[in-house]
């Protein structure tokens, strides 16, 4: 019985430990989810004379994606934010993250705009207030503006069929 | 010609050196037009994480988020706002994982209680376990036999010549 003792403790630790190896330290939790959308007026990638407010979505259920042409990641995840727009489930706007103007314009010309619009975020100060560390990053707002969604790291199509859509359907309802 | 002996070549390589690096620390002087807001801000850097490469604080990384974050320190502490203030500003937006030194809240309870728990928990099964010891060790007193067993083990040095 009390060499029981130590195997117990020792299979507690294995089961913390194995716990800790499925979790991914990248994605750190926001603080951000079920709070109101940080604010911002930005001009707008098209046409720079235009602004777009984060307001203007009140009683729209939407999503931000935050996207830049220097994310590695964004081109693997820009077929699947296609593909969301031709679904037609719920609008996508783009903050386009610290980039030239011109070459944002080139890759949505030369892969799809998936956007119903992109705003610029020159400086990232945009991208500190949403608490974006690494592109790409989508935000899920409901008709509140509230986030009540993060996706850090592409969305891939498993995590737009079981986390994202549902909840946007829920959402529109 | 002897060949050089590997202290010599140590003492060549220390010289080598020591020549080199005054001269890298003077090329890498940050350029700071008000040292003491810069050094408010490296202070301050040193105990945030950078997000992006999570094992280094904002002060050693090189990341350009770290960077434009710095730049927000700074800022902030131009604009006069406390340590504190620009702490709940990011850590409104990074979560408290920003903070190299985690708070104390009921989360956390465990993480700057638990050894503390762990370690009192072991000083009280110590004492337990010495108190049964002593409690199971019966004092036994030596036999005359034994005693001048002794007594030739300790004169010789060594019992195994004697026995």
């Amino acid at each position: 019985m009390r060499y029981l003792i130590p195997l117990v403790l020792f299979l507690g630790l294995v089961v913390f430990l194995a716990i800790g190896l499925t979790r991914d330290p990248h994605e750190v939790p926001s603080p951000l989810i079920n709070k109101p959308a940080p604010t911002f007026k930005l001009a707008q990638l098209a046409d720079p004379s235009k602004t777009f407010s984060a307001e203007e979505m009140r009683g729209k259920v939407w999503l931000l994606n935050v996207w830049a042409t220097w994310c590695f990641v964004c081109r693997e995840e820009h077929p699947m934010l296609l593909e969301i727009q031709r679904s037609g489930a719920v609008p996508i706007y783009g903050l386009d993250s610290k980039d030239k103007r011109e070459d944002a314009i080139a890759w949505l010309r030369e892969l799809g705009d998936p956007y119903v619009l992109s705003v610029s975020d020159f400086d990232g100060r945009v991208g500190i207030d949403y608490g974006v560390y690494g592109a790409p990053e989508t935000f899920l707002i409901d008709k509140n503006g509230v986030i009540r969604f993060k996706r850090i790291g592409p969305i891939t199509p498993d995590v737009w069929q079981k986390e994202m859509l549902p909840l946007v359907k829920e959402l529109n309802k | 010609m002897k060949p050089a002996r590997p202290y010599q070549f140590l003492v060549l390589l220390f010289i080598l050196c020591s020549a080199v690096v005054p001269a890298r620390a003077e090329q890498a002087r940050p350029v700071a037009d008000d040292p003491v807001l810069e050094e408010r801000v490296l202070n301050l850097s040193r105990e945030l994480r950078c997000l992006v490469c999570q094992n280094e604080t904002l002060a050693d990384s090189r990341a350009e988020l770290a960077v434009d974050l710095r730049n927000q320190v700074r800022e902030q502490m131009k604009a006069g706002k406390s340590d504190e203030e620009i702490i709940a500003f990011l850590t409104a937006r990074y979560g408290d994982f920003v903070l190299y030194r985690p708070r104390v809240r009921p989360v956390t309870y465990v993480l700057w209680f638990g050894p503390f728990i762990i370690l009192l928990a072991g000083l009280v099964l110590l004492f337990k376990y010495v108190k049964r010891r002593r409690d199971v060790i019966v004092d036994t007193p030596l036999s005359a036999e034994e005693r001048s067993q002794a007594k030739a083990i300790l004169d010789t040095g060594t019992g195994k010549e004697t026995a």
